[in-house]
């Protein structure tokens, strides 16, 4: 019970201090909503292409939503060193992990409805199947986050850690489908798209939202689930490692 | 075994340190220490910069893992198990660190929740140690906004919110007004008359010699002597020194000293000499040595022996310097 205190605690504080930081700000939401205002009106499509822009617009959301916040609570801490006060309290490192990176989980959510949100005024979404789409969100915000965690435990500097998040980020936005098929993309590259979990989560998305899903729904939740799982320990293995020397 | 455990008489010990090492690739930190801390007492960690005080700090309060030695905290093993000790421990690191967009108030709240105490609580510890320690007009300002002095004190006043048995205070007066020092020294006086047991590391040997019952000079990662401030007073006993104001200070004029009165040691300081002899100092010849040297003596006069002398012999390093270099590296690390 004492660890869930101090776990709620540190989750509404990074919630309360860092959500409208200037990083997550622009990269978390701005950066998104303009991306998709250029693929809107580039497709010159209208808005019957919205279902179709749609699950690389939320994967996008949620993955720079994510991987920004963490940059900050983590980044940001372990440089003022407050994050020391952290480690030195009487809860697991994995408690403390959990507690750091769900605040960036539930902002790297929240940021996925916003697309929706403005999406339902201009398209029809009722074909969404939202049992699919809700838990997928979550999970590509889960793995988003886990590796803004690994990205985050290895800089010691914000402006490193966003620098080194869009080396991951950018080229993602090409290799996992959020706006091009993998099937378009050089068939050199595509291993790198399925080393990817990007690439399942939108794949889920994606089949919640039209159906159109590439691989089987089942395949993709497992995936994910694994990259979460792998990402989340070797970041606490490079904690342990790298901050309690 | 170069460090046997040493305590002060019976007392019941609630930290034990048994050759504890630590190396950083070629540098060895912190070298096979052994010592003991006894429930109440305010122990010393005296040494000067990159001698281990701080490695041993943090590993000591699980922030650093040993290569190698023994910690028992409240009879635990606590390299075995650092979660299930963190409760019984308080820490004030030499940086104030605590969240500078919170408040005083909401930061205090906040480290009690570390520690699992439910709101209520932690809302009336934080309002009562807010006024214990004069911050309650700033309990509503954002903490990146407070002084030093009332920064070091916010920090204190959150290493304890959760009632440690063990407080480490890291260089608590570095770096701040006069005025705050002393107010700070008097909340160590006073959480230590409330039974809170006290690790202190400091370069400023006058503040430990008033506030200590024991103290452990480290140099080079190694203990080099544990005493309480009684026992370790009694080694100046018998030694008589004269400081002389000489212009201009040289190193020189020491070794003119040494050479013309063999029985006597002699060291620089700015603005002058320390003489010294296990027998009385006869001022006149010494002036007159001086001024035949081209010197100008403007003062002579007698020094009691400090804790500052102890030091001094047993490491073999000049306080002054210390306290510069502490203080320069303190204001660059700040700037």
């Amino acid at each position: 019970m004492k660890s869930w205190i101090a776990f709620w605690n540190i989750l509404v504080k990074d919630m309360r201090s860092y959500y409208l930081k200037p990083p997550n700000i622009s990269w978390g939401l701005l950066f998104p909503l303009v991306w998709v205002a250029m693929f809107f009106i580039r497709s010159g499509l209208g808005f019957e292409s919205i279902p179709d822009l749609l699950p690389g617009v939320m994967a996008l959301s949620v993955l720079f939503g994510a991987t920004s916040v963490l940059s900050v609570t983590v980044t940001f801490e372990k440089k003022g060193r407050s994050f020391e006060r952290l480690l030195l309290a009487p809860i697991s490192l994995e408690l403390l992990m959990l507690a750091k990176t769900t605040g960036a989980i539930l902002f790297g959510t929240i940021n996925a409805f916003v697309p929706i949100l403005i999406a339902l005024f201009v398209a029809d979404l009722s074909a969404v199947n939202w049992w699919i789409m809700v838990p997928a969100v979550i999970l590509v915000a889960v793995s988003s986050t886990f590796l803004g965690l690994f990205i985050a435990v290895s800089v010691k500097e914000v402006f490193e850690a966003q620098t080194f998040s869009n080396f991951f980020r950018f080229p993602m936005i090409f290799l996992c489908g959020l706006f091009f098929p993998i099937a378009s993309i050089p068939l050199f590259l595509r291993p790198l798209s399925y080393a990817l979990p990007l690439t399942y989560g939108t794949d889920i998305i994606r089949g919640a939202v039209t159906g159109g899903n590439v691989m089987h729904l089942g395949l993709d939740f497992l995936v994910v689930i694994l990259f979460c799982l792998f990402l989340f320990f070797v970041s606490l293995k490079n904690v342990n490692r790298k901050w309690i020397t | 075994m170069q460090n046997p455990i040493q305590t002060s008489g019976n007392q019941e010990s609630l930290i034990d340190v048994i050759d504890l090492t630590k190396r950083f690739e070629d540098v060895t930190a912190v070298d096979t220490i052994s010592f003991a801390i006894n429930r109440g007492e305010i122990f010393g960690f005296l040494g000067p910069n990159g001698a281990g005080k701080t490695t041993t700090i943090n590993i000591l309060t699980g922030l650093s893992r040993p290569d190698s030695g023994t910690i028992r905290i409240a009879g635990q093993d606590y390299i075995k198990n650092p979660k299930h000790v963190q409760h019984l421990i308080g820490v004030v690191p030499d940086e104030s660190n605590l969240y500078p967009e919170l408040s005083g108030f909401d930061n205090l709240c906040f480290c009690a929740s570390l520690y699992g105490i439910r709101k209520q609580e932690r809302q009336e510890k934080a309002r009562k140690l807010l006024q214990d320690f004069g911050l309650e007009e700033a309990a509503h300002r954002k903490f990146g906004g407070y002084s030093k002095g009332m920064k070091r004190k916010l920090t204190i006043a959150a290493g304890i919110i959760h009632n440690p048995q063990i407080l480490f205070l890291d260089e608590p007066t570095t770096g701040i007004d006069v005025a705050s020092a002393r107010q700070i020294r008097k909340l160590i006086s006073d959480l230590n008359s409330d039974g809170t047991t006290i690790f202190l590391t400091t370069h400023y040997i006058e503040e430990a010699e008033r506030l200590c019952n024991r103290i452990a000079f480290i140099v080079r990662g190694r203990i080099a002597r544990i005493d309480t401030v009684e026992n370790l007073m009694q080694l100046t006993e018998g030694r008589h020194i004269v400081q002389f104001a000489v212009s201009p200070d040289s190193a020189v004029i020491c070794e003119n000293i040494t050479t013309a009165f063999p029985g006597l040691q002699c060291r620089t300081v700015p603005g002058g000499v320390f003489v010294e002899s296990s027998e009385r100092v006869r001022v006149g010849p010494l002036v007159r040595l001086l001024e035949d040297m081209g010197a100008e003596v403007s003062e002579a006069r007698k020094v009691r022996p400090s804790l500052e002398d102890v030091f001094v012999d047993i490491t073999g390093i000049e306080v002054g310097m210390m306290k510069q270099e502490k203080e320069k590296a303190k204001m660059g690390g700040e700037a």
